[in-house]
């Protein structure tokens, strides 16, 4: 089974200290992408959180009868196999949705946070751990898509939780700001979604480093995250 | 009360960006005179609107950042900005667009990449950008020629009090050629347009001309004055020029000829004014003229193939980009040495 510092660890990691938007920097493409909107940002985390989690559990379950060599493709056959049905899901059920998330959702396949987390954890750890990973790392990218896509709207266009009723029919979206308001459309544009999103990581170092300070023992020897890019 | 403790041999010119601020603020008041004779006092509010903004900006961001605020904010450097927002922005546009352009160019533009004399970017450059691609018909509503509005009613549309009325807006003298030429497809020739619009004047845009000429005279005023060298300002106007020259001799119908170009749109403003800003251009000579000459040329296709009204801001942004590498193939040679290193 799993310890009470083991589950700690792998929901810190995953939620805050190793979070995949801020420290790792993956994922970015449908970060910047489909973050126009908190509803399109949710949406998306939802379903790579799904994706994630049974694909961690799958690879962990099977991980000593995957050939080392030839792990990738498997990897990604399983992680495809998943999306497939991720996709087919969002067409019957949320339509409207689908046609807005558009190319993103088949993306997920591609997207470096799932691979890296099949080949980084599940594929040395039990399922239970995995399917923990998997479930944490996602929700870390939820608070932060979700974050990043409610500044951006209510930047950009002065509302939140616009097109929930693509999820929820009986619910509106709010109009925070007078009906008046402009809209700021650079926060829509993609470089409003690198400005925001390097405004949240040095939100986040600046929390860290505020941490760092406070603790009374070990101040110098804990340095500060390096965020470090990839890319996709 | 001194924070700063100078070497020796720097004491003669003491707080000498201070200085050199107050004379580019100098030097732009031909300019601002100019533009007060053709729209009116709005500009003026709109200089001390986006002055207060930028003074606002800045003391919050030093403070944020623990930096001294009177040495920081007596160095003129955000009014330099602020005024360069103000010029490029519409007279008429509403109080907030100036706030937000030159917050934009003092918080994120200038602060966020380390203050003064960090910033790749140029404040002003940014606050255009960011503001022409965020709120396009706002950034594209120029007083209409011949426009003729009392001190309070300009007041009144700043603030936004009076609701904006279509009448009261054209575009500017580039941005209607550009659109002549586009609904004409081919029919109409620039020629007879500039002869017959009453939007044209006798080079460029009736009245826009002047401003830029008040501007030339600033920008000759600070090269006598040895603020700024010649090399970047006769880049700028020498690559807009001669691209220009290439394509009106190419085809006169269909492009204006490179005195229009000169004078029109940001053109002035640009050459002596922005691309000799000190932090985000070259350093070097060579490194100076080249990186004008390009962003003149890059100026010159945006506006006239783009599909914004002017392309300065543009060009200067982009160019700004390529200052490490120009600097780095640039540098003059050492003494004694006979190839550069």
């Amino acid at each position: 089974m799993i310890s009470r510092e083991q589950f700690r660890e792998i929901m810190d990691n995953g939620i805050w200290h190793q979070n995949s938007s801020l420290i790792q920097i993956l994922g970015l493409c449908p970060l910047l992408a489909v973050t126009t909107t908190l509803v399109n940002g949710v949406m998306l985390s939802l379903a790579t959180i799904i994706v994630m989690a049974v694909a961690n559990v799958a690879v962990a379950t099977l991980r000593n009868l995957i050939p080392h060599e030839i792990r990738i493709p498997v990897f990604i056959l399983i992680v495809a196999a998943l999306v497939t049905v991720v996709d087919l899901v969002f067409n019957a059920y949320f339509h409207e949705l689908y046609l807005v998330l558009g190319i993103f959702i088949p993306l997920i396949v591609t997207n470096c946070i799932v691979l890296a987390r099949v080949e980084a954890f599940a594929n040395k750890n039990p399922p239970l751990q995995s399917l923990l990973d998997g479930v944490f790392t996602g929700v870390g990218l939820l608070w932060t898509l979700a974050l990043l896509g409610g500044l951006r709207e209510l930047i950009g266009a002065g509302t939140l939780f616009s097109g929930i009723d693509m999820v929820f029919p009986a619910l509106h979206g709010l109009q925070l700001l007078p009906a008046d308001y402009p809209g700021l459309l650079l926060a829509i544009l993609p470089p409003g979604a690198f400005i925001l999103l390097g405004c949240l990581i040095a939100w986040k170092n600046w929390v860290e480093a505020r941490a760092v300070a406070r603790r009374p023992d070990s101040g110098a020897d804990h340095a500060l995250p390096v965020a470090l890019a990839d890319g996709a | 009360m001194e924070f700063i403790s100078t070497p020796p041999f720097l004491l003669l010119e003491r707080s000498s960006v201070r200085r050199v601020m107050l004379q580019v603020l100098l030097a732009l008041l031909p300019g601002i005179a100019a533009y007060v004779w053709l729209i009116g006092p709005a500009i003026v509010v709109q200089l001390a609107i986006a002055t207060l903004a930028a003074v606002l900006g800045e003391a919050l961001m030093l403070a944020l950042r623990r930096k001294p605020l009177a040495l920081f904010l007596s160095d003129g450097s955000a009014i330099v900005s602020a005024w360069l927002i103000a010029l490029s922005f519409p007279p008429l546009a509403p109080w907030w667009l100036i706030v937000v352009g030159t917050l934009l160019a003092i918080v994120v533009a200038k602060h966020l990449y380390g203050g003064l004399g960090q910033n790749p970017f140029n404040p002003a450059m940014v606050a255009f950008s960011a503001c022409i691609v965020s709120f396009p018909a706002l950034m594209s509503q120029w007083p209409a020629l011949g426009l003729q509005l009392s001190f309070g009613e300009q007041f009144q549309l700043i603030a936004g009090l009076l609701p904006r009325i279509d009448a009261m807006s054209g575009a500017t003298p580039l941005d209607a050629l550009k659109t002549a030429l586009k609904l004409g497809d081919g029919q109409v020739d620039v020629p007879t347009l500039l002869a017959t619009q009453d939007v044209f004047g006798h080079f460029a845009g009736r009245g826009w001309e002047w401003v830029a000429g008040g501007y030339l005279l600033g920008g000759l005023w600070m090269w006598q004055r040895k603020l700024i060298t010649w090399h970047a300002p006769f880049g700028f106007l020498a690559g807009l020029s001669l691209l220009a020259a290439a394509l009106w001799a190419w085809n006169p119908q269909q492009f204006a000829d490179p005195l229009f170009h000169l004078l029109s749109g940001g053109a002035m403003l640009g050459a002596f004014f922005i691309v000799t800003d000190p932090v985000s251009g070259c350093t070097t000579p060579r490194g100076k003229l080249i990186f004008g000459l390009l962003a003149g040329v890059l100026a010159y296709i945006i506006r006239v193939f783009g599909g914004f009204p002017d392309g300065v801001a543009f060009a200067v942004l982009l160019m700004n980009l390529c200052v490490p590498l120009i600097d780095m193939y640039s540098q003059p040679p050492i003494f004694g040495l006979k190839d550069a290193p």
